[in-house]
This record gives structure tokens, sequence and C-alpha cells, in this order.
């Protein structure tokens, strides 16, 4: 109630005493508000003279304070869309450039307020909303800039969303007039309700010259393939309506249909499924009883009962979209939200984003003429790959439909892919719901390659100074056929190796490689001197085999353990001197998927001889934080990797009772 | 009095202030601004209205929800199509006739092929893919069941200066009874257009016909309808076809040479913009750019200053040298859009480098080429080169493997071409029966893929890791029974015991399985193939191969089962078999010797997908199903051919088992027929016939068994999980 604590406490108490007292705090106060006044005044028109910028004053405008534009009525129009155009041949290529962030520039014009020589304004709306958050999404993200002359492509602020409300002359004649038209190269319009009556056609009818369209309602004649952008029709419900996620699985009803203006030739037809099909339909119509506005819009009724619309789509399992008038229909974004498969009948629609999202996997498209054999068709997709629909058409509304910021922003980003191709996003990329993209396994060494037996592999032995056992481990190995080259990692700076008439004599190349740091990452460095595709990693106090049989290129995990390895784990296995191979472990089996495969029954791989004191893995403490790590890796992970089999994988004639001699791998087994 | 009076000012003008102070707006943030003396950035341009939360929507829920509809009925707006889309806009709307496919349900798809008169010229490549047609599933002789026809005319050349031009082919076409104007007609073309513009003019009317044609430009595909094809050779194998050129994975994946492109150099004409600046991004170290202008007739007289020197700079680089040795290949545009550099660069795993604006890429429809190719634009020439070098390795690993997949699900032999290209088409005429582009553009490729199985990724043995699932915990048991039912005690009877026991079985009780029995019995009766029926009673995804007399134990199904659960792709199993190339005879010979490698898992005791039933069912061709129906042998031969072309790896065998079958009593009436050494001839036999339909040898030799991880270790036998299988 108080405006200020200070004055409030003091006040009463004074006030009765001293009156000239009063009066002096009565003015000084009063000059304290009337300066603060002042200066807040100040401030208001100061920074003026201080920095002219524009921003400033832009932060506080109207739509209504843009400027003014008149359009003589001689000015020019645009040509109409050149249906031949694609990027090469109407995009201007030269203006986008080479960057190596791969990132196209993008440059809204300034609002301006467009009337004809009468001054009646070329829209009956202006500014929607809907373009509005389209634009400041698009300015806020990384595609802007405000340098015109460095832009690659140009978005008019020109609201061309609904060709309902615009007078298609004057907004040709506005276009052509943007400082930077230039026969409409590198422009944007974005338009989503396309056509007007009587015959709706399927793109803009503005005259455009060569201006790349993003509509919603494509037609296959209409759509010029890797130059437009087909976008969906943008359904204010789903800002208003908030539908939760529903576990996917079968619902209520089957199939639904809730248009509202379907044509008769077509209701008859869902009439007829419904009669043969019974409970499993719904059919959905208009309220007769309600009042028009925006209630009768969240309402449909069916036989007199009311249904609350957009929550009854999620009650079933498959949704009908036909088409109207025009092929882009607002409820697929609606029926995207509810997690509801949409059944798309519009012949020869473009489906939402179809360059780069594939339908197929979230919707189905019947042809018109088969609407009669929707049911059967619609019983014949089996149970799990409805749920794995529903999943995907939730999914796409929540990345690509839900806002007009996710629809501006994926548009710029089709663009952007066709313009830098070899940065474009893949498949998985835009198809995959993230929990498919964490659980799933994505390599970039998908092909199952056989490798040739004839380059051998690469052995690599670490070791830090024990130079007996190390050259007992060497002999042993150089005595395997496929061997190809050993690598030997000298991982102690304090010591130098001994000399090379020192090391066995052995057959094939044999290099020694000094590390700056005493790290058991070494081991898994991509040295250049690997060349084999196998590797053989080995500890300078084990013996082991190798299987003859490698599916993934080893060579490459040692890149992926240096250059990709979640950093935090990296940095600890050199801290603490311990589970390098784990670590190693778990980015192969999640890289692959698969579990790592242990090959002949060798156990005690440690040599006999070697003490317990040098050797690191026999130290009681050794275990103890080995269990450590594996918990620390699984949380970096984020998930467990690893995988648990039951199996190993041993020579085809293993103890078998068969002559030795005839086996390949006779030793095994035997040490 | 006064003191009211005072308050109520000093409120006002604190009400005053704040209102300023907020409405006035960002005045914090300029005086922070004016405080640290920095220019602010310029946030966003795009201003924050002050009404935004007034403007209007872009359209009423209403004028979105009810649409504004039109008079004319759908039927008839269907009908007016097919009038208006026509020839250059046609689409399968409109110029395709659906109810000729639709005769036989799914089965509908069928293709005939025009005979061809006795004095035509036919081609080789055209006689290729003829052949491929007539081979494939989907051939039919009678044409009142076609859905699609083929032309017997050679319509593959038809530049007016080739040997190979067929003249008056209009006149010739207008006369079939059949053409209807071209509906439902597959037109295959390589070249088109001569010589200076090379148009896509074919030289006849194709009317309503879909186009399958090499080199096709954007401008004149009619996306949806056509179908594009890679440029190939007269050399191209009919069938199988080379592998790629990409047997091991060098990191960092870089080659030799960054970036080569040798070819001719045009002076005049089309095309010749883009291979006339070519040479300047050579710099003989890794970027290597050749370029010749000998060739053709009257080289020398358009000759310029450049010629020679690059004419002895082009002889000193090998062509395929150069191919094995670089990361990335310039395929820019001949005369035409496309060039066999296309294909060759595909194989030897040399990526791509596209100089072709225009080009429809061959099955754009269905390959995401930006995951296997860099897609250049002639007009950046010169960025090439700092493109290329600004491709990170792991993309380049990714770009090369994709090459490679390609490659062979879909390029390397004529077969595999014409084959795409039929099932494109028919995806399009089954829009919702097709495969979609993951299953298009991963292992094993589309081909691979019948969508008549399932349309669901989780319905596949190849996808189970790309969609971060796993194959399902139980199995089902199929056996194969040929002689009736007399005694509880035949071998059978003990085998269902020994299935129905593990614990991964699907089927209930025992009582089940007995009814199981009688069912299957009379099934199975009938021919050898149909153990390999996609039975409906199969539920699972795992399907345990079994014979009547197999000996297993209940731990090693166990077992196989869970090894076959890490490899879901596989055939996992028990009895192995080897094949081996027999130089003396020039023929593959089968071995059921134990050797230390093995190429076939008998399908005696042995789990796979059930998917590959449906594979052996309908993708084989009948001629092979009943060669094994006429001869009661080599099925599951045939199953290991199947399953290593698709997967391109071997068999797993499990465990030590190798004698799966109780050895027949000497004094046992009934003769075994694997006893019989007639029926390892037809084995033999076999192995070649198979080889030769798939027209190479898809086995591969393992040398590995996989067995439980303490097998025959020296420890506790209570520690050991397979306890029985030490013993067997």
């Amino acid at each position: 109630m108080y405006p200020s604590g200070k004055y409030s406490s003091r006040g009463p108490a004074l006030i009765p005493r001293m009156k000239t007292k009063h009066r002096i705090y009565y003015i000084t106060l009063f000059s304290v508000v009337l300066l603060g006044l002042i200066a807040t005044g100040m401030f208001q028109f100061w920074p003026h003279s201080i920095e002219s910028t524009a921003d400033w004053t832009l932060d506080k405008r109207s739509v209504h304070d843009a400027p003014l534009v008149r359009l003589p009525v001689s000015s020019p129009i645009p040509e109409r869309g050149d249906l031949s155009c694609r990027m090469h041949t109407c995009f201007d290529v030269y203006r986008c450039g080479y960057n190596p962030k791969n990132r196209i520039k993008v440059y809204i014009y300034p609002l301006q307020r467009f009337v004809d020589d009468l001054g009646v304004p070329i829209s009956s709306t202006g500014l929607s909303r809907e373009y509005n958050d389209l634009l400041s999404a698009i300015s806020d993200s990384d595609f802007y800039t405000d340098d015109v002359t460095r832009a690659c492509l140009f978005i008019p602020s020109i609201d061309v969303l609904n060709q309902n409300s615009l007078r298609i002359r004057e907004t040709a004649q506005a276009l052509a007039m943007l400082p930077r038209w230039d026969k409409g190269m590198n422009h944007l319009l974005f338009n989503m309700l396309p056509g007007g009556p009587p015959d709706y056609n399927t793109a803009l009818d503005v005259p455009r010259d060569r201006a790349l369209l993003a509509g919603g309602g494509f037609s296959t004649w209409t759509y010029r393939q890797g130059y437009d952008v087909s976008i969906p029709v943008y359904s204010p419900l789903s800002a208003d309506v908030e539908l939760p996620e529903r576990q996917p699985g079968p619902r209520r009803y089957f199939i639904l249909s809730s248009q509202t203006a379907i044509h008769r030739e077509y209701r008859a037809e869902l009439e007829r499924l419904k009669e043969e099909n019974g409970e499993a339909l719904l059919l959905l119509d208009k309220c007769s009883n309600l009042s028009q506005g925006a209630a009768s819009a969240r309402k449909r009724c069916y036989k007199g009962q009311v249904y609350d619309y957009p929550q009854i789509l999620q009650e079933s399992s498959f949704c009908v979209v036909l088409r109207g008038a025009r092929l882009g229909q607002a409820a697929l974004s609606d029926v995207l939200q509810a997690g509801c498969v949409p059944v798309i009948l519009a012949d020869s629609y473009i489906l939402p984003f179809s360059e780069v999202l594939d339908w197929k996997r979230a919707s189905v498209v019947i042809p018109e003429e088969k609407l009669s054999e929707m049911y059967t068709i619609l019983k014949s997709i089996p149970h799990r790959q409805v749920e794995e629909m529903q999943r995907q058409a939730r999914w796409f509304w929540e990345a690509y439909f839900s806002s007009m910021k996710a629809i501006g922003l994926t548009t710029l980003q089709i663009i952007n892919d066709r313009i830098y191709p070899y940065a474009a996003r893949t498949y998985e990329q835009w198809n995959n719901p993230p929990v498919v993209k964490w659980s799933s396994v994505n390599s970039p060494l998908f092909l199952p390659l056989i490798p040739p037996r004839a380059p051998g592999f690469t052995a690599v032995v670490l070791t830090y100074d024990r130079v007996e056992s190390l050259f007992r481990v060497i002999t042993e190995i150089s005595k395997v056929p496929s061997l190809a080259k050993l690598l030997v990692v000298w991982n102690n700076q304090n010591k130098s190796p001994p000399e090379e008439s020192l090391w066995p004599k052995i057959g094939v190349p044999l290099k020694v490689v000094r590390t700056k740091e005493n790290k058991l990452s070494n081991r898994f460095f991509p040295y250049d001197e690997i060349e084999t595709e196998a590797v053989l990693a080995i500890d300078d106090d084990i013996i082991m085999l190798t299987s003859d049989e490698l599916q993934f290129g080893y060579e490459y995990f040692n890149y992926l353990y240096t250059y990709k390895m979640p950093g935090d784990i990296k940095n600890w296995v050199d801290a603490h001197m311990n589970c390098e191979d784990i670590a190693m472990n778990f980015l192969v089996a999640n890289i692959t998927g698969k579990a790592p495969i242990k090959v002949t029954p060798r156990k005690k791989f440690k040599c006999p001889e070697c003490t317990a004191i040098d050797g690191l893995s026999l130290d009681q403490t050794h275990m103890v934080e080995r269990s450590e790590c594996i918990n620390k890796f699984a949380s970096v992970f984020g998930t467990m990797p690893l995988k648990v089999v039951e199996h190993r994988a041993d020579p085809v004639l293993y103890k078998d009772d068969f002559p030795e001699k005839l086996k390949s791998f006779p030793n095994i087994g035997s040490l | 009095m006064q003191a009211r009076k005072k308050y109520v000012l000093l409120g006002l003008c604190a009400c005053c202030w704040l209102v300023l102070f907020y409405w006035g707006g960002g005045v914090q943030l300029r005086l922070l601004r004016l405080l640290t003396r920095q220019r602010g950035e310029v946030v966003r341009p795009w201003p924050n209205w002050t009404d935004r939360a007034f403007l209007p929507r872009y359209a009423h829920l209403d004028e979105l929800q009810t649409d504004p509809g039109t008079a004319e009925s759908p039927r008839q707006r269907r009908q007016a199509w097919s009038a208006i889309y026509k020839d250059s806009r046609c689409r399968m709307e409109t110029c395709f006739d659906f109810s000729r496919c639709r005769r036989r349900g799914r089965e509908g798809f069928r293709v005939y092929i025009y005979p061809s008169e006795k004095n035509d010229h036919v081609s080789e490549s055209y006689r290729k893919i003829l052949t491929s047609i007539a081979e494939s599933r989907y051939y039919t002789s009678d044409p009142r069941e076609a859905c699609l026809f083929v032309l017997g005319i050679d319509t593959l050349d038809r530049d007016q200066l080739s040997g190979q031009f067929v003249p008056n082919v209009d006149e010739r076409i207008r006369g079939y009874p059949l053409w209807n104007d071209g509906r439902n007609h597959l037109i295959f073309n390589l070249y088109s257009g001569t010589w200076p513009n090379y148009t896509e003019d074919l030289g006849f009317n194709i009317g309503q016909a879909i186009l399958a044609k090499a080199s096709l430009n954007t401008e004149h595909f009619r996306p949806g309808f056509d179908v594009s094809i890679p440029l190939f050779s007269k050399d191209h194998p009919q069938k199988g076809g080379e592998r790629g050129w990409l047997v091991r994975n060098t990191i960092p994946p870089r080659r030799k040479y960054l970036l080569m492109f040798k070819g001719k150099r045009y002076l005049t004409g089309i095309g010749s913009d883009t291979r006339n600046a070519l040479h300047h991004i050579h710099n003989g170290k890794d970027i290597v750019s050749l370029t010749t202008c000998r060739h053709g007739k009257d080289w020398e007289k358009h000759k310029d200053a450049r010629c020679d020197h690059d004419n002895l700079e082009y002889e000193r680089f090998d062509y395929q040298e150069l191919l094995h040795n670089s990361t990335f290949c310039l395929v820019p545009r001949g005369r035409r859009l496309g060039s066999f550099r296309f294909l060759e660069s595909l194989q030897a795993a040399c990526i791509p480098v596209l100089l072709s604006n225009g080009w429809e890429l061959p099955f754009s429809d269905v390959i995401q080429w930006n995951q296997a190719v860099i897609e250049g634009d002639e007009r950046l020439l010169l960025q090439v080169p700092s493109t290329v070098r600004a491709v990170g390795n792991e993309r380049v690993l990714a770009l090369r493997q994709r090459t490679q997949m390609l490659w062979e699900a879909y390029f390397s032999s004529v077969d595999k071409i014409v084959l795409t290209t039929l099932e494109i088409i028919k995806d399009r005429v089954f829009s919702h029966i097709s495969r979609n582009k993951y299953m298009w553009n991963s292992l094993p490729g589309g081909l691979l893929v019948l969508p008549e199985y399932s349309t669901h990724l989780a319905h596949f043995p190849f996808y189970y890791l790309g969609l971060g699932i796993s194959p399902g915990q139980e199995f089902t048991a199929v056996i194969h029974a040929v002689s009736p039912l007399v005694s509880q005690s035949q071998p059978i009877m003990k085998l269902l015991q020994v299935v129905s026991k593990s614990k991964y079985c699907s089927q209930p009780g025992p009582d089940n399985i007995r009814l199981y029995i009688a069912r299957f019995t009379v099934v199975f009766l009938s021919q050898t193939t149909s153990r390999f029926l996609p039975h409906v009673a199969i539920e699972t995804e795992a399907v345990l191969s079994l014979d009547e007399d197999t000996v297993l134990l209940t731990s090693e199904v166990n077992f196989a089962f869970l090894v076959w659960r890490s490899f879901p792709e596989r055939i996992v199993g028990y009895p192995p078999r080897s094949h081996f190339w027999d130089p003396l005879k020039r023929a593959w010979g089968y071995t059921s010797k134990w050797t230390n490698d093995y190429s076939i898992i008998l399908t005696g005791a042995a789990f796979y997908h059930r998917y590959y039933h449906y594979l052996f069912s309908h993708y084989l061709p009948q001629s092979l199903r009943t060669l094994v129906d006429r001869t009661s042998n080599c099925e599951d031969i045939l199953m290991n051919f199947l399953v290593s072309a698709v997967t391109h790896l071997p068999p797993i065998k499990v465990a030590q088992r190798k004698q799966y079958k109780e050895l027949p009593s000497p004094q046992g009436t009934k003769s075994v027929p694997w006893a019989n050494p007639e029926h390892f001839n037809q084995r033999q036999e076999c192995v070649n016939t198979f080889a030769n339909w798939f027209g190479y040898m898809p086995l591969v030799h393992s040398q590995f068994r996989l067995d439980p991880v303490l097998f025959k270790d020296q420890v506790s036998v209570l520690r050991k999980k397979y306890k029985d299988l030490e013993r067997a």
C-alpha cells in the first residue's frame, strides 16, 4: 500500500511537530521524483544522438508503423512462375558462395505496407500472426543475416500465406517492387492456402517470376521437383490445444473420419464402409445445432452425439485425410498431433517435405479410386507396424509440423541441403525419432566386408620396460603366418628402447614407436604404421591369437578411440592407467551394436614367469578400479552398450576326434 | 490532511515513474549499454511487434476446416484429368491403366514382351534386357494377363547416325493392337538425340508409355512416372556381376589421389563448357584432371593451343590406375548427361563428384544419392577442389561404403538394373504395399526385400541393429517329416520331446504338437520345397528347421538359439558342409567331409529367420524350386545359397556336433536317401545349377564355429551352463 517503505516509517511521526522541516522534506521529495522523471525521459530520447541504430525503436514498434508504399497502377508485373525452373537454371548459386559452415544466409525484407493508387491495401489481413512467427523464427536462427549483399536467399515480408486475402495483381506488383527482386532470383515465398474458386489452382496464383515457392498443397503438376518445397498447411489448433502424447497401441476406433466438408460422393462411400464394418468406423460431421464460430470448429457430431475435436482423434488408430477443393488439408496436422496414422486420399498430392521425409513409415496413401477398399487395406497392416507408424506420425508433427518455426526452419534446411549437398542431413537424421537414434547403430562402416587373407594383421604391443617378456611375445607372435607387421609402443619416456641388435630376429617388419607420455590410450592411437585392417592389441605380458574373420575394421575403432571417444573417458583412462581395454570394448559395442568375439579357450593369458610386482593387471586395487570404470563409462555413453553373449569362436575342428595334422590350428588350447 | 495529500502525490509519482520505466522498454538494457559503453549487437532485426498478439490469423479455423468444396464430382474430375494430363504431363493416375494389374490381387503385376520379328536387329544390350525380363518372376507370355508391356523393337539407341538405329518405329508400334497410345507400355532407351544437340527426342511418339531412359533431364522427366536408368555398356554382365572393388577399409580413408578425371575434352558443341574447363583444376599432385582433344574424325581441325600439351600429359596416367587410387572421381557430363564413368567409379568405390546439371540420377525415386555421391554444380567447377577437401574422413568412409552397397544392390548387372526398374513401377502400382526409402537404401537393398511379406521393418532380419531392437525370445520348430507316424518310438517323437522342452520354444503343449504334425505331414508329403513355405502357423521370427530323424539335445537347441539371436540374418546350425572349386572338372564341387572350413549349414538342424521362408518361395524362380521338388534333394543347399546371397556372409556353425542323424542300422529295410551315392551326385549338380542361376557363387567359407564360453575348459562342470554339450 505504501509506495516507499523508507519514507512511510519516518513520515507520520515527524509531521505534527516540525512544519518547516516537513516543507523542506516535501520539496526535496518532489524534486527527487521530478529529477527521476526527467532522467527517464532523457533516456527515452537521448540515445538517438548516441547510437544511430534502428533496432531500438523497432523493438517497440507496432505493425501499423511500417512505412506505407504506394504502388503505381503501371508498375511492372512479374511473369507467371516458370514450370521448368530448377536449382541450376533459376537459382543463382554464386550468391551463396562457398562457406565452411555450409549454411545459407537468409535476408528478410523490412516490413512495408503496400497500398494501391487509391490507398487500398494489397491484402485484407496484412501481416498475419503466423507469418510474423515464421519471420521472427528465421531472424532468430543462424540462417539469418542482416547484410543484404551477403544474402543467398531473400524472404519478402509480404504475407502470401493465404491467397484468399490477397489481391493477386497488386501483390505481384509489390513483389516486383522489392529492391533485390531481380526476376525473383533466390526469393522464397511461403504459401499455405493456394488457389481460389472455382478451380482452385494447386500453387499460388500470384505471378512470381523465378521465385521459389514453399507451398502447401502442391500437386505433381505444379510442384517443381528439386526447386519448390512442399510444406504443411499449418493448423492454428495445434497452438491452442495441447494433446499429450499417447502410448501407441490399439485404440477405440479403427478408422475415424473427422473432416466436415467431404464431398458427398466420398461421404456416401464412407457411409457404406461404416455399414459394412460397424463400430470400427466413426464418421463425424459438423454439428448442426451449434452456432458458427470457434466453438463449432472444436466440436464434431455423429447422430446427435457431440465429440470434442481434436481430442477425439486420439481415440482412433487411423484417421482419414481426404482432399477437398485443395489438396493440402490442415487436418493432416491435427491428425499427426494426435498420433493417429493418417490415411491420405488425395491423388497427385505432394506430401509435406516429401523430399526428405519418408511418409511410408508414418502414413498410408491410398488412391482415391480405392476408397472402398480402405478397410481391407488397413486391416492387412500388422499391429506392430501400426504402433510404429503412430509413433512416427507423432514425431513428424513434433519435429516438422508443430509450429511455424518448425515449418520455416525445415524449409530452409531443405534448401540448404540442396545448395550444399555434400553436407546434407541424412535419411536417418530426418526420419528416425530420437528414441531410435539413441538405441540404433549407425556406423559409417556398415558393409559386411570379409577382409582378404593376404594383408594379414598388425600386432601392436604396448610395453613399459619389461624387455624380456616383450621379446618373448615378439618371438611367439612372429610365428603366426598372417602377421604382417609388428608395432611396439614404447611407453617409457625415461628409458630408451634397447638397441636394434638386441631385438629378436623376425621375418616381418618391426617398428618401435616412442610416446611422449606414459598413457594407456596410446595403444589405440591410429598410428600411420598400421596398414592392415586387422589389429591385434597385446600387452607385453599377454599371448593371444586372433580370429580369421573380422567383420569390422579394427583400425577404424582406433581412429574413433582417439578422435571420437567422449572426452572425459579418455582422460579418465589416462589418469588411472587402467581400463583402456574396457573403454575400447564399450566403443566398439556402441558403434557396431554387437558383442565382441572371444576366441579359443585361453584363460590364462599372462605369462607364468611374470612377477606380481610389475604386472599392472595383478594389482589388487586394479579389479576394484575396473568395476568402477564400467559404471563410469556406462554413464558417459548414456546406455550400456556392452552385450552379454554365451558363445566364443573356435576353429571348426577344435577338440574334435580327428587327426591333428589335418587341422588348421592344431596348437590352440595346448597352452 | 496534508499527509494524505503527500502520500497520494508520492504514490502517483512513483506509479508514473514505474509506468515510464516499463513502457519505455529496455531502459535497463540501454542503461547497461550506456554504462559499458559498448555498442549493442543487433539482436533481432525482425521486430518484436508490440501488437503481435493482436495480429490476425492467416486463416480462420472455419476456413481451414470447412473446405469450400467444388461442385465437380471426384469421379468426373479424375476422368477429366486423364484427358488433360497426357504425354509430357503423364502421371500414373492419368496415363496408367491400373485395372490391368488387378487381375489376380497382388500377383497382378505381369510383364509381357512383344515377340520380335525375324528381320529385326536386336542389340546385345537390349537382348540382355529382354532376357532379364523373360527370366524374372513377373514374366508372362499371355498379353491378356499383362500389366506392363515391353516392346520387342530395340529402342536403346535412337541416335540416327548410329548403326543400331531402327527406322520406322512409329508406324510399327501404331500397328500393334495393344499399343493403346502407349498405355502401360515400358520403353527402354540409353541414347537419344544426335549431333549436335543431343535432345531428348526418341524419334517416335511414345505417347503415354513409361520411359526408362539413361541421361534423363529433370525438365523432361515425368516425376513418379518415368524411371531414370544408368548408362551401361554392352559388356555389362547379364547376371551376378563383379563385386565392388572395396575389400578393405583404410584409415584414414584417403587414397593417393584426391580427385581424378581422365577423358575427352570437347572443343565445340553441347557439353563443351564443362569439359573445356576441367583442365583448370589439374595440379599434377593430388588432383589429376586430364583431357584430350584426340577423338572424333576431324579433331585436328578444331585443335587449339592446349591440345598437344594436354595429349602428352594424358598419356602419362592410366585410367584404371587412377580409378583404383583416387578418393573422388569427377563425373562430368559428356554430350549427354550421363556417362559410363558413373558406374565405373561407383564400382571402384571412388566417390563420384557429379558435374551434370539437370541430370535426373538413376532410380532417383528411391535412392538417396546424396549419401553416396557429391553433387557438384557445373557452374562451380573451381570450387570442387576445396569442397572435396572439406569432406571429413568419417563421411568419406560412409560415402564409399554406400557406393559399394548401391553398386551391388542395383547396378552390377543388367538383371539388377532391369529388375529395379520393374520393382519401382510395381511399387507405384501397389503404392500401399511398397518399400519405404529405408528398405531401398540399406543393406541388402530393395530387390531382396519383398513388400508383400511385410512393410514393417522389424519383420525383416536385416534391420534390427539400425532400429535398435533385438529379435524375439521364441522360436518355432518346423519338422520335415516324410514317413507316416506309426509308433511312439519313432525318432520324431523323441525329437519332439527334446524341442518342446526348450524354454524358448513357442509351441504350447505336447498335445498341440501332435496336432501340428498331423497337419504338416499332409502338407509336406507333396513337395520338398514346401518345408520352406511361409506357413501362417510360423509367428515367431526364429525358425528351427529339423528333419524327422534329427538327433539333438535340448541344451544344444537352446545354445544355438542364443547364438542366432546375435546373428539373426544368418543361418545358425549344426551340420556343416563345404563347397570347393574343382579345377579339373572346371565345376563346383560339394563335400560332406570334415574340413577346416565350411560354407553350408544343413537345414536338418538350423535356425534362421522366417523371412527366408518367404524369400525361398517367392524370390527364387520356379525352375529352381521345380528342380528341388523333382529330385527331392538340395533344398538345404538352395537355402544356403539364398541366405549367403542376401548377406554376403557365411552361415554359422555352433558347437561340436557333426553327426546329426542316427546312423541307419545295417539290417534296416528302409533305405535312407542320403546314404545313396546318386543322392550325392545330384547335390554336386545342384551346386552348379544354383551358381549358374545366381550368376556367381554366393557361398562364403568360414573357419570358426561358436562354442559355449567355457566349452571343454579345465574348470568344474558345475560352473558350465551347457554341461550336456561337453559329452556330445
